[in-house]
């Protein structure tokens, strides 16, 4: 036990002395943290967009003037002729176009019938998607304010609720997925460039020649990490809750146990790393494309997994972030407890203790 | 017998690093590996640490055998890489205590041992080790590998890449060391080393020239040996190496160590043949060989 404590005392020492290493670990979770909840984001706010009006009644002005006191919306310009739709978005601040038809109060009377065509600038798909659901949200809610004072049979109105997730915020989505990428890489990639370097600077082969049991030099590598990850794990939910008030539904303790082991089932993937390649850039080029590329494309992070095609669909089950994603925002943003996420955690556990049986075995008690 | 080697013979893909080597090491003996770089000592090394297994043959230290009781091995040996293997960003002190620990005793325990060698870097020991002199480094990896008291010491190229005043003074060290019964096998690449050591297996190209205390090794050169020396270095070594009755012409120092192939061989004649190739002071003197002239022959 002695040795062991000895052991982490020579690992903590390398950590506190490499402050570049250092300043990545803790810099990069608030780095990433912040971008992801501030810059990268799905919602909108003061798009601008330009106005075509052809019939320029009381109607028309009222629902320009909804448009132009709502947040989201701040109106640019006002054209004058269809030709000039092109010009505007060729000069790429606007990102709409509303083209109202002319006559457009009286056909609404007359008819109870009238058209509004909403041109959106989809160079950017997401957020030309997103301007004309809120056109069509802004629209509607006129609709029904104008409908209460008339007589109006048969109309549907579909009640959307979006649940958990309200305003469709886009950090609720992001902190789960920056947490598991953080996690991920701190533990796998830290830990397999730790040992990889004793094997380049030679000091392995001293270890080797020593009365340390293979599981102490493993434990010893890992242990230190585990203890950073925690610490790491609750930067980032003390800010996720703080700076972008993200809501814990759900047990915090749970969500603390599971990321456990999935700091665990990463540690043991970095040590599989270690015992394959030679040197720490080896180590690195691994952890990085055969660790953070699938946690980041196929871990249902960025991209749905339901609309993937069924290979890649079926590839994502081996991959635990996945599987620590569900979880997490399982917990996080529905506040399930265990008996909803039994499965998951067993899946994760499942790996855990296979990667760690393999890597044992693979540990090398001599050179070759 | 501290260490048994018996036929052992190791290939890596393409090189045959060691071919059917065997001696024996007596217990509290100072033994000397002496070959050039690429002779197969580091493999033999780490086939003696338990780092490597051999293809052929057994080996034992300390009573062990190495692939069988290999821990029991790691337990009681000493080893010291030809890379420089301690942590650079650690200090001395931490170094140390970190190995006693790992070997489960402490700097206290096993002060005595390493008293005389630690004390010359004392005054240093809140430096970290990637700071110090290449002498103050190997110092400190010697300490590392005595801490937990030995009974086989390894130490690989101890004092390549060290300056002449430290390696004497590490030669010392060793014969210290020796004094408290240590077995030790040392590998070194310098010939002036050997004749430091009780006993010396000459080695190149994986094969053993020749075992023997270092005295005896010399004596085993029969030819007279002449020191030569002109003018003109480089033209005496050609002038001789195209001189039709030479054996061997060998640069040494300020000298070149020449022996003739002739039984009767007259040096007065070969100074006119030297005379002839246009060089003026011309000495030659009958002089005693070297383990590196040993060497040089067996190595032909």
């Amino acid at each position: 036990m002695k040795r062991f404590i000895g052991f982490i005392k020579k690992e903590f020492y390398h950590i506190f002395r490499d402050r570049r290493s250092l300043f990545i670990l803790f810099g990069m979770p608030i780095a990433q943290i912040l971008l992801f909840g501030f810059a990268i984001t799905n919602e909108i706010n003061n798009v601008d967009i330009a106005i075509l009006d052809h019939s320029k009644d009381a109607t028309t002005k009222e629902i320009i003037n909804k448009m132009a006191s709502s947040k989201y919306f701040s109106i640019h310009q006002f054209i004058e002729k269809e030709s000039d739709i092109e010009a505007v978005f060729k000069k790429g601040k606007v990102k709409a176009v509303l083209n109202f038809e002319k006559g457009f109060s009286e056909n609404l009377i007359k008819e109870n019938y009238a058209n509004i065509q909403v041109i959106t600038d989809a160079t950017d798909p997401n957020t030309a998607n997103t301007i004309s659901n809120y056109v069509n949200a802004i629209l509607q809610n006129y609709l029904k304010e104008q409908n209460k004072s008339s007589v109006q049979v048969y109309q549907i109105v579909p009640q959307t609720h979006m649940v958990y997730n309200p305003e469709l915020k886009s950090v609720y989505m992001f902190v789960p997925g920056v947490m598991t990428i953080i996690l991920m890489l701190v533990s796998a990639m830290m830990t397999s460039i730790s040992i990889t370097r004793e094997k380049e600077l030679g000091t392995m082969e001293i270890l080797l020649v020593s009365p340390l049991k293979p599981i102490q030099v493993i434990v010893g590598k890992v242990f230190p990490y585990i203890f950073l990850s925690i610490i790491n794990a609750i930067v980032i939910i003390v800010l996720s809750i703080f700076i972008f008030k993200m809501p814990v539904q759900g047990s915090l303790f749970l969500l603390g146990m599971e990321s456990v082991l999935f700091i665990i089932t990463a540690l043991a993937l970095g040590i599989l790393i270690s015992t394959i390649s030679a040197t720490q850039q080896t180590a690195m080029m691994i952890s990085l494309m055969g660790l953070m590329l699938p946690v980041i494309l196929l871990s249902g992070f960025i991209f749905p997994i339901t609309s993937m095609p069924l290979p890649l669909q079926i590839i994502s089950n081996i991959i635990p972030a996945k599987w620590f994603i569900i979880i997490i925002k399982g917990i996080m943003l529905k506040g399930v407890g265990l008996q909803y996420v039994w499965k998951e955690t067993l899946i994760l556990l499942g790996m855990a203790v296979f990667f760690i049986g393999l890597s044992v075995k693979k540990y090398k008690i001599r050179l070759e | 017998m501290s260490i048994k080697i018996a036929n052992i013979s190791k290939s890596y893909k393409k090189v045959n690093a060691l071919k059917n080597i065997s001696f024996e090491v007596k217990s509290g003996e100072l033994f000397g590996l002496i070959g050039p770089d690429g002779a197969g000592k580091t493999t033999l090394f780490r086939i003696l640490t338990t780092l490597l297994i051999a293809n052929e043959g057994v080996a034992s230290v300390a009573g062990f055998d190495v692939i069988t009781d290999y821990k029991s091995i790691r337990k009681n040996v000493g080893y010291m890489p030809g890379k420089f293997s301690l942590y650079q960003d650690l200090t001395v002190e931490e170094n140390l205590d970190f190995f006693a620990t790992i070997f489960g005793t402490t700097i206290e325990e096993n002060y005595d041992l390493i008293k005389d060698i630690y004390i010359q870097i004392e005054p240093f020991k809140n430096r970290r080790a990637g700071k110090l002199s290449g002498g103050m480094k190997q110092k400190l990896a010697l300490c590392c590998a005595l801490i937990h008291k030995p009974k086989v010491l390894f130490l690989d190229e101890p004092t390549t890449g060290v300056d002449p005043v430290s390696r004497k003074e590490f030669w010392e060290m060793l014969k210290r060391l020796q004094q408290k019964g240590i077995t030790i096998l040392v590998s070194t690449p310098y010939m002036d080393e050997a004749a430091l050591c009780d006993r010396i297996a000459l080695i190149q190209g994986g094969k053993i020239l020749e075992i023997d205390t270092p005295a005896a090794i010399v004596k085993h050169y029969l030819k007279p040996i002449y020191n030569v020396s002109a003018n003109n270095m480089y033209q005496l070594v050609n002038s001789l190496k195209a001189y039709e009755y030479n054996h061997s012409v060998y640069p040494f120092g300020e000298f070149v160590h020449y022996t003739d192939r002739r039984s009767d061989f007259n040096p007065a004649e070969l100074k006119v043949y030297l005379e002839s190739k246009k060089l003026s002071n011309i000495t030659i003197e009958k002089t005693v060989a070297t383990i590196e002239d040993t060497f040089m022959e067996l190595a032909k």
